[in-house]
């Protein structure tokens, strides 16, 4: 089934197209990536489908629905959470604070009853709380829980990023570029991860990555982008063996 | 045919004065609005010069521009020095003060939030303001200096056309404004140490890594900006006077830095002329109350509107 | 060192962590209680300007420590709830009416706070659009547009000739002077503290935090920006509406002077010195703020004449200990008293590399 579908995407940014014309879908449990060059607007498409900007032209279904035009915080709710490619964490927040606000889409409770810390408060709180110690369970955070993200190492921050990403319960998670700044053991740990999301979480993922390897691992179909357009799509190794692809990456 | 357009011309002839009356009116309280408009425009100069290059607002510009016009009063007035060679010298004496202002306070305070370094000028300010009040000589009354230009009107037009004047002060602030800009510009664009300004503004650590002494830039750039706070500070005391709640008028200076953008040189000039002729039409058409708060309705309303400023960059954090 | 054992996830969500906190705060309570039977009237009436700055403080302190929203005005929003607190209580003819209606307190209150937080969201709609300088710049043009208004609109305000303040009474006692008066403030305070620190452990409380930290990310975990800006402006300005309607009744006098710009750089100094983000911080302002002029005053007796005789001294003093404070301790009293209290637990193996500042070059906020 698919889960998710990009018709004719495409942005301008002052005569400069970003994006052009990209068609795509992603079908429910597998793990699409995007790869290409630097600048080839695969953040971009990220930032498209979390509505941070407008498209130009096109327009996206989610859940068989268009969200086009939704307000960039309903997105979360509708079920596609995001990580960053340069970490957007709460620093001056604990681990526990920066994925409870993760659940924040899920959110019942009326400013009112906060304010006075209703019985119904708290019972949501703790189903709030409950569900992330899932999360943390499931990404071994459980040594970070009380630290300041200030204070932790940039790997164990993908690692929380990650965490709150998947704490709003989504139904497609956008990784952008997962295993950037990671050593070889953490990017090991991120390909597992991605798998368990893939598998016991079903949780369909989009990823951007320019490491092959991992490509190659995780992924189902992979997509390849240059100067805004589709140059390639199909399965890893078919995209690894296209003769565009590769004169893409190597030029000539 | 010819009858007719006579006796419309015979009809229309008092209320023709009427309307040139009126129109020498405006266009005379807008010379007195550019004039004041430049002074605001000078103060804004140097809030933008500051925060293009470091991202601070300084609270204490105007402060330091009454800093200015008291060294300038103590030179020409106290010693007895000329004029020229008072005024310079109070705008070297600022750069110096500006400087050193910088490395002292500024300095350690690098890197942190910029609402604790806004929180620092502010307290500067708090200081300056006492400090001058208890120095020998200065106090906390009002002073003037005596300058080289009257305060006479000198007529822009004929007589037989109308009544339209300028002062030789309002003149003299005009002309200073526009040639402080034009250095600014040309320092800024043609000289080594204006690029190497522009880059830090721009990337602090790429700056550094390029070899530019970014701490020695940014306290240059602080000295120019209390440079042209004094300039200002002088060329403002024949209108007000000088007394150490002056600064004051640096309050004003903010909606014209925020009109132009806050980051834009030629912005700033255009907001402080813009909130200059606005305060003066608006003191005069509207009922009192509203010469006060024009310049701050003004900006209230272009921020709604256009909430990086007239001629300010629309930016977005790329993720 | 105390150590915790956590059993329950009901222990991250109570306000007492563990019962250290009862015996502490307990102990305060106690001590506040009985210090207006002890001290005499003119200490009273100072503790009772304290929880009325402190109110103001915490409501400050929700949008700028927590929200990371700078306002230059919030004299403007304390002023609002002292004139309507004024005007309320002196009696106001409604169109339907014929005869005058004085509002209890129990209803001008809250009105003026509601007042209060209506004018902070009207300002809070055109902030949501606006970032850093420029939305200080908002803040500041409102409130000097509101100081205005406030010495025009005579026929409510009475202008620079001032606006009396009517007492409270219930029954035969005086509600809004001496102990009265101490008792309601500090219920007050509590209250106020209350309702923020609730706030602050459930989810708009986080959203504001994460806006305050990363505006993008927060938008994609769901959180509506304009919703929690007007939001936070609204709370923000209702409580500090509310510490003016208390304010109103301790000066007894109301004027524009009172409600200038000065008052806001104020209120911003309160929240800063006292350390940004926390609660205590707004309180350990507080104190901050009123102490100083008192110890100024105190200090003058042992200056030199000339230097004890100058009316700069008090602005001066006030303006380096807010440069030394930003310079040596930028988190504020209540960092230093963070330090303090590690100091003790960890007796005697406190290192003095805990809270060692990173060195940090500028970072952009023009693009948050």
């Amino acid at each position: 089934m698919t889960l998710f579908a990009a018709e004719n995407l495409a942005i301008n940014f002052g005569g400069v197209k970003a994006v052009d014309g990209v068609t795509f879908d992603i079908q429910e449990g597998e793990c699409f990536t995007i790869i290409g060059p630097n600048g080839a607007g695969k953040t971009t498409i990220f930032n498209l489908i979390s509505r941070i900007y407008d498209s130009t032209e096109g327009r996206m279904m989610f859940c068989g629905e268009d969200i086009t035009t939704v307000p960039p915080h309903e997105i979360a709710g509708r079920g596609i959470a995001r990580t960053f490619q340069n970490i957007e964490l709460f620093e001056h927040a604990s681990v526990l604070q920066n994925l409870l606000v993760g659940r924040h889409c899920h959110k019942t409770t009326s400013l009112w009853s906060e304010a006075l810390f209703l019985p119904s408060v708290r019972k949501a709180e703790l189903a709030h709380r409950e569900k992330v110690e899932e999360v943390i369970d499931f990404l071994d955070l459980q040594h970070y829980r009380d630290s300041m993200i200030m204070n932790l190492p940039y790997g164990v921050r993908k690692v929380v990023e990650l965490g709150r990403a998947l704490c709003t319960e989504p139904k497609l998670i956008l990784l952008d570029e997962p295993s950037s700044g990671l050593n070889v053991e953490e990017t090991q740990d991120m390909s597992f991860w991605i798998e368990d999301i893939k598998k016991d979480l079903g949780i369909t993922v989009l990823m951007v990555e320019h490491d092959m390897g991992l490509v190659s691992e995780v992924s189902d179909r992979v997509l390849v982008l240059n100067y805004g357009r589709m140059l390639s799509y199909g399965t890893p190794q078919e995209v690894q063996n296209d003769p565009e692809v590769i004169k893409a990456y190597l030029g000539g | 045919m010819s009858e007719i357009q006579c006796g419309k011309k015979n009809k229309q002839e008092p209320s023709d004065n009427y309307w040139e009356a009126v129109l020498f009116e405006f266009l005379q309280l807008v010379i007195g609005g550019v004039s004041i408009g430049c002074i605001y425009a000078l103060v804004a100069l140097g809030f933008v010069l500051i925060y293009k290059a470091t991202e601070v607002v300084n609270f204490a510009q105007g402060d330091l521009m009454m800093l200015g016009a008291f060294l300038a009063f103590t030179f020409i007035t106290i010693l007895g020095w000329n004029y020229w060679l008072g005024a310079l010298a109070a705008i070297v004496c600022m750069f110096v003060i500006g400087n050193l202002m910088d490395r002292a306070i500024l300095r350690p305070v690098l890197g942190q939030p910029q609402f604790s370094i806004i929180m620092i000028t502010i307290g500067v300010g708090y200081i300056a303001r006492s400090a001058a009040g208890m120095m020998p000589g200065w106090g906390n009354e009002t002073y003037a200096i005596s300058t080289p230009f009257s305060s006479q009107g000198m007529r822009l037009i004929p007589e037989s056309m109308g009544q339209l004047v300028v002062s030789q002060t309002d003149l003299s602030v005009i002309v200073a404004t526009l040639l402080f800009c034009a250095g600014l510009f040309a320092f800024f664009k043609y000289t080594r140490l204006g690029v190497a300004m522009q880059a830090s503004s721009q990337n602090q650590l790429a700056s550094y890594y390029m070899g530019i002494p970014v701490k020695a830039v940014f306290s240059m750039i602080w000295g120019i900006s209390a440079a042209v706070a004094a300039a200002a500070g002088i060329l403002l005391a024949p209108t007000t006077l000088i007394d150490t709640n002056m600064g004051f008028i640096g309050l004003k200076a903010f909606p014209a830095a925020v009109l132009g953008g806050f980051g834009s040189i030629p912005g700033a000039v255009v907001g402080g002329v813009i909130i200059g002729i606005i305060e003066t039409l608006a003191g005069f058409y509207l009922p009192p109350g509203f010469k006060n708060v024009a310049a701050y309705l003004v900006l209230l309303l272009v921020l709604v509107v256009r909430p990086q400023g007239l001629f300010g960059e629309k930016t977005g954090k790329r993720v | 060192m105390r150590f915790l054992f956590k059993t329950d996830y009901d222990q991250d969500i109570r306000l007492a962590k563990h019962s250290g906190y009862y015996w502490s705060y307990g102990a305060l309570l106690v001590l506040i209680t009985a210090v207006p039977f002890v001290l005499d009237s003119y200490y009273v009436g100072q503790l009772t300007q304290l929880y009325i700055m402190a109110i103001a403080g915490v409501g400050l302190m929700l949008l700028s420590g927590y929200t990371g929203l700078v306002s230059l005005g919030h004299a403007a929003f304390f002023g609002i709830g002292a004139y309507t607190e004024a005007v309320l209580t002196a009696g106001v003819t409604l169109p339907f009416m014929s005869e005058p209606v004085v509002f209890p307190f129990v209803l001008s209150f809250p009105l003026a706070a509601i007042f209060a937080a209506i004018a902070g969201v009207i300002i809070g709609v055109p902030a949501l659009r606006l970032m850093g300088i420029y939305l200080a710049m908002a803040t500041f043009a409102f409130a000097i547009v509101v100081e205005e208004i406030f010495s025009r609109w005579e026929s409510v305000t009475n202008g620079y000739t001032g606006l009396l303040v009517e007492s409270l009474y219930i029954g035969d006692m005086e509600l809004t002077d001496g102990r009265p008066f101490y008792f309601l403030s500090l219920g007050m305070l509590i209250m106020v503290i209350l309702f923020s620190l609730n706030l602050l452990r459930s989810p708009t409380g986080r959203a504001m935090m994460a806006v305050r930290d990363s505006e993008i990310s927060a938008q994609s975990m769901g959180v509506n920006l304009a919703k929690v800006k007007t939001t936070a402006f609204g709370i923000s300005a209702g409580i500090t509406g509310l510490a003016g309607a208390l304010f109103a009744h301790k000066l007894g006098f109301l004027s524009p002077e009172s409600f200038t710009v000065l008052q806001s750089l104020e209120l911003l100094v309160l929240v800063i010195v006292g350390g940004l983000g926390s609660l205590h911080g707004a309180i350990f302002g507080a104190m901050f703020v009123l102490a100083l002029p008192q110890a100024l005053a105190i200090m003058k007796d042992y200056l030199p004449l000339y230097i004890a005789e100058q009316p700069g001294l008090e602005p001066l003093i006030f303006g380096m200990i807010l440069v030394f404070f930003i310079i040596f301790e930028p988190l504020g009293i209540y960092g230093r008293w963070l330090k303090v209290k590690l100091y003790f637990q960890m007796f005697p193996l406190y290192k003095k590399a805990t809270f060692k500042r990173q060195k940090s070059y500028m970072k952009s906020e023009r693009l948050r």
